[in-house]
This record gives structure tokens, C-alpha cells and sequence, in this order.
């Protein structure tokens, strides 16, 4: 177990490592001139070339690369190129946003998935199909358009929810409590998108592991030897069948982050994906750079916790 | 292969005619259109007509028009031709390069196989979204580029399911005669491995057209798709997103239009996997 651990955690360094290099690799290999965009369509050749020796531009590939990871490894992740702020800053500011929002949808689509997938194994055929039905429409769902369907609803028709930002602009002069009401209306939408995405892929996959499940002999054989049926769904079904799902939730995840770039990016949401939309569209490297390997850092993560979490779950797993 | 089974299968059914009825619309796109998809006739008299109104000119709109007048039903059944052909073609692309990859691995193991299935997993674990964005935003955007990038964003989960087949088969005693009778490495994978690997690429496939399709409309949503004034799915919600007070049906088509052709390619998959692995449900 505790051998397994190190070797987990020494890949997933090994690919937090890979997205850095790769993202490098790409912004090098790219078009577009960071340095002539900072300086402006006015600037002379010669403006621009000593913007790219100030900004280090003109060294060598490697020597770069080497001198970003030296200094992220210690914590230093240079200046924004756009805003001059420091990308550390940025960062500290934009992650606990999208953090919040990734945990607590996956938390909440999962539980529901899982209620809804339990409700279809234990109810007629009519009612599992018309289930099946709804899980396989809201897995279609683009986010997107969920997203821009939910602000028409909630923001512009029936107007009882805000449509963008985290915080009203007059969150400054609300009491505590006020506080915590408009930071949840400003919740509620962004959520809401990701909940239901979420919740589709769920709910099929609970119901395809519970159906596999119920198909076993020693189901068969549990209910033979008169072990009553509480019992049975507590101590036979729902263990076996939460393995595959502590997988797939850690498997999720970078398609949740996915959809969490473009709900921040459609609600303003100021977290790690709309960071990157804007450094990406205003080519702001280092903060592409900061962007992409905390994003990675995050993803794997989340694979490394549901790995433990597996096999926490399955005590055949813990001797492996 | 799928046979009957299949076909009785409601979910195979509904998926194919959901599929072949918006496949068949963005073919004759031409003959249903009615309008020029990126026409703006006059646009102060023509803009934000309702569904099932006439404009200012007089012209009947079963979708109404969009903020420049253009209509909404000729620009969705165009712009389906470019969902589905991006969508097909990059799917392509990704059975292409996973099959590759899975096969060679899977058939001549050693290094080249540990390689090759370690790249997989390293790609398997990078954030799909970042690349997008990363080589969507920093390239011209086109039509090609995403094909291309979606392609070479999703070819991973084929390779890991042909690795695991041709693991399997490998092992299997046709493969051992074959071998013992001169067959080579390669004659072994693509006669007895490739064949006898497809079912479960069949399957990923058509889950990986409706995800293809998804990401490229969110690529064109972001603007990093597809280019206005061509018709794409993705760029008509980003476009009717901006005008959701007076003309919401901009975007609530083709995102309908979408949800449609996902759910298709979902129940299809589903049903080809159930034909596929008796015994799975």
C-alpha cells in the first residue's frame, strides 16, 4: 500500500511535469509574439526586440524552461505579462473559486446520481426507462448551453438570480449574513450547470455498476441463504458496486474541470478556467503557464483521491 | 457482430432515426434551407423575427431570424453539416491514431509498448480543456485545426481498449498457430488482432461523436472554432447568447439541435454495447 502510494504520487508529479513542458513546448511552438502584443500596435522593431531581452524572450528554449521551473518549484511564478500583477496573487485569488465550485458539484451530482440510479434499481421498468430517458438527455447537455439557457430562465425572465460574478457589487456593504445570501444567488446558476451535467453521466453509471452487480451469483446466493433484503443491498450490493464509482469519480474530474472552464468563463466566474480563457486569448504567458500546471495539479489530485478512496472502499485492494 | 438483438433494441432504433433524420437534414441542407445561411437581406427590417413570424420584407421564418436577419432554420441545417463532418472526421482521426497505438503496443509489447501505452496514460491525465484552448486560441482558428485537435485530444481511451484486446488475443491459441506457422508480427495484427479487436471501438466511437461534436460547438462558442459568419452550432449560441432578452430562440435552437444529435449518438452506443457484451445488462 504505502509502496503503491510512491509510486502513485511519483507519476503524478511525473504528468504535472508533462503538462508544464507541454504547455512550454506549445507556447514556443505557437505564432503570436507576447512581447509585440504587450507593446502595442505603435511600437518600432526595435521597441519590440528590447521588450523581448527585458522579458528574457530571446533566450535559448531550454535555458527558459529550466529558469520557469527553478523558480515555480520555489514558488515563484513571475509577473503577469497583461496586468504586471504577480501570477502567484492571481492564482491565490482565482483557485479556492473553482475549487469550491468543482467540489461541491461533484459531491452534489454524484449523490443525486447515486439516489436516482438506487430509485431505478429497486422501481417497475417504466420507471427505469423514463429515468434512463432523462439521465441520457442531461448527459447530452452541452454546459455551455445549459448555462446560457439557465441565465434566460433565472436571470432574464423570471429575474431572481444574478447572472455573473461571484459577489454583488455592493457585497462590501452587506452584513454577514447578507454576505453569505448573495455569494450563494451568485452560486446557485454556475452550480446548478455543472450539477446537472454531472448528474446524467452519474446517475447511467451507478445504474449500469448496480445492474452488474445484482446480475452476481453470491447475490443470488445471499438472498438463498434468507439474508433479508436491507441486508443484502447494505452488505452486497452497494459495496461492490461503489468501487467502479470512487473510480470513475476520480476519472470525472478532468471532464468536470472541462466544463468548469466554460461555466467560469460564460458567469465570470473568477476562478482557475476563466484565468486561462483570458491568458489564453491575451497570450500572457506566464500566467498560460501557472494556469495549465496548477489545473493539472489539480486533476491529478482529485485521481490520487479517488485511488485512495477505492481502496479504502475495497479491502481486497488494500493488501495489493 | 450486432444483429437482431440490436435492432430490437428501442434505443438503437430512436438513436439511428434520431440520427439519420438531422444526418439526412444537413445533407439536403441546400433543398430545406430556404435561405442563404449567411444572408443579411435588409437587417433593420428582418432582425429578431419570431419563430413562425414574417419579417419586415414579408418572408416567412419557421425559426425566425437571428440579430442580423438571418435565418435561423438555414443556418441550423448548415450548420449541422459542419457539426457532424467535424465531429465524424475528428472521430476518425482518434480511431486512426488509437487503434495505431493500441495495436502496435499491444502486438509487438516490449519498450516500443511500454512507451507507447505510458504516452496514453500521460495523455489520458492531462486536462482535455487546457489543450483545446491552448491550441485552438494560439493557431488561426479553422475548421481543420479543430478536426485536428480533437482528433489528437481523443484518441486515448481507443488505444487503452485496443491495447487490452490485442492483449487478449494475443494470447489466444489462433494467434499462437499463426505464429507457429510463420506468420509475422504484422501479419498477426492486422488479421487476427484488428479484426477481432473492433467491437469495442465501435461502441467508444459513436460515444466519441457526440463528444467531438459537443467540444467543437464549445470551441466555436468560445470563438475558437469554426469563424463567423459560417454557421456552426457553437458560434450560433454564442451569437444568440447576446441577444436572450428579445430573441432567445437564437440559441435555444441549435442548442436543442445539439442535445439531439448527442443523444443519438449516446443511445446508439449504448445499444451497440448491450448487443455487444451479453450478459452486461
Amino acid at each position: 500500500m504505502f509502496s503503491r502510494t510512491i509510486g502513485r504520487l511519483l507519476a503524478a508529479a511525473a504528468v504535472v511535469l508533462g503538462v508544464a513542458s507541454l504547455t512550454f513546448l506549445l507556447l514556443q511552438v505557437a505564432p503570436g509574439d507576447p512581447a509585440r502584443h504587450l507593446a502595442g500596435p505603435l511600437a518600432t522593431p526595435e521597441q519590440v526586440a528590447a521588450l523581448r531581452d527585458r522579458l528574457g524572450l530571446d533566450r535559448p528554449v531550454l535555458v527558459q524552461f529550466v529558469a520557469w521551473i527553478g523558480r515555480a518549484a520555489v514558488g515563484d511564478w513571475g509577473a503577469s505579462l497583461a496586468t504586471g500583477r504577480p501570477v502567484r496573487t492571481m492564482l491565490a485569488e482565482a483557485w479556492p473559486w473553482t475549487a469550491l465550485l468543482v467540489a461541491l458539484s461533484l459531491g452534489l451530482s454524484y449523490l443525486v446520481g447515486i439516489a436516482v440510479a438506487l430509485v431505478q434499481a429497486g422501481s417497475r421498468r417504466a420507471a427505469d426507462t423514463a429515468l434512463s430517458v432523462l439521465s441520457v438527455v442531461l448527459f447530452a447537455l452541452p454546459g455551455y448551453w445549459l448555462a446560457v439557457m439557465l441565465v434566460w430562465v433565472f436571470a432574464y425572465q423570471l429575474r431572481v438570480l444574478p447572472a455573473f460574478g461571484a459577489t454583488g457589487l455592493d457585497a462590501d456593504y452587506l452584513t454577514p449574513a447578507g454576505r453569505l445570501l448573495d455569494q450563494l444567488r451568485h452560486l446557485a446558476l454556475p452550480l446548478a450547470t455543472l450539477v446537472l451535467i454531472g448528474l446524467g453521466g452519474a446517475a447511467r453509471f451507478v445504474r449500469g455498476a448496480l445492474f452488474d452487480v445484482r446480475g452476481e451469483p453470491f447475490m443470488v446466493a445471499a438472498r438463498a441463504r434468507g439474508i433479508p433484503e436491507p441486508r443484502v443491498l447494505r452488505h452486497h450490493l452497494l459495496p461492490n458496486a461503489f468501487g467502479p464509482v470512487a473510480t470513475l469519480l476520480g476519472l470525472s474530474l478532468p471532464a468536470l474541470f472541462s466544463g468548469t472552464v466554460f461555466v467560469e468563463g460564460i458567469f465570470a466566474w473568477p476562478g482557475v478556467g476563466r484565468l486561462l480563457i483570458d491568458a489564453v486569448k491575451a497570450r500572457d504567458y506566464p500566467v498560460v503557464m501557472a494556469a495549465a500546471t496548477v489545473s493539472a495539479l489539480l486533476v491529478v489530485a482529485g485521481n490520487l483521491l479517488a485511488d485512495l478512496a477505492r481502496s479504502w472502499l475495497d479491502p481486497r485492494q488494500r493488501h495489493a | 457482430m450486432p444483429d437482431r438483438r440490436l435492432l430490437a433494441d428501442g434505443r438503437a432504433l430512436s438513436g439511428l432515426l434520431l440520427l439519420g433524420a438531422v444526418g439526412l437534414l444537413a445533407l439536403a441542407a441546400p433543398l430545406v434551407a430556404g435561405y442563404d445561411p449567411v444572408a443579411q437581406p435588409d437587417v433593420v427590417a428582418t432582425r429578431f423575427t419570431p419563430p413562425f413570424g414574417h419579417d419586415g420584407l414579408g418572408a416567412f421564418h419557421i425559426l425566425g431570424t437571428d440579430r442580423f436577419g438571418r435565418d435561423v432554420w438555414s443556418r441550423l441545417v448548415y450548420g449541422g453539416r459542419v457539426s457532424l463532418g467535424t465531429g465524424l472526421l475528428a472521430t476518425a482521426l482518434a480511431v486512426v491514431i488509437g487503434v495505431s497505438v493500441g495495436l502496435v503496443a499491444g502486438v509487438w509489447r516490449g519498450r516500443v509498448g511500454l512507451l507507447l501505452m505510458a504516452l496514453t496514460d500521460f495523455s489520458l491525465a492531462v486536462p482535455r480543456v487546457v489543450l483545446l484552448l491552448l491550441l485552438a486560441a494560439l493557431w488561426e482558428p479553422s475548421g481543420t485545426l479543430v478536426v485536428v485537435v480533437l482528433g489528437l485530444t481523443g484518441w486515448m481511451g481507443i488505444a487503452r481498449l485496443v491495447y487490452g484486446e490485442a492483449t487478449a488475443i494475443m494470447a489466444r491459441p489462433f494467434v499462437t498457430s499463426a505464429r507457429a506457422l510463420g506468420a509475422g508480427r504484422q501479419q498477426v495484427a492486422l488479421a487476427h488482432v484488428l479484426p477481432n479487436s473492433w467491437t469495442p471501438v465501435i461502441v467508444a466511437a459513436a460515444l466519441g461523436v457526440g463528444n467531438a461534436i459537443t467540444m467543437e460547438a464549445g470551441l466555436s462558442f468560445l470563438g475558437l472554432g469554426i469563424q463567423p459568419p459560417a454557421p456552426s452550432w457553437g458560434s450560433m449560441i454564442a451569437s444568440g447568447r447576446d441577444t436572450l432578452i428579445n430573441a432567445p430562440w437564437a440559441a435555444v435552437a441549435p442548442g436543442a439541435a445539439l442535445v439531439l444529435v448527442v443523444v443519438g449518438c449516446t443511445l446508439v452506443g449504448d445499444a451497440l454495447r448491450a448487443s455487444l457484451e451479453p450478459g452486461s445488462e
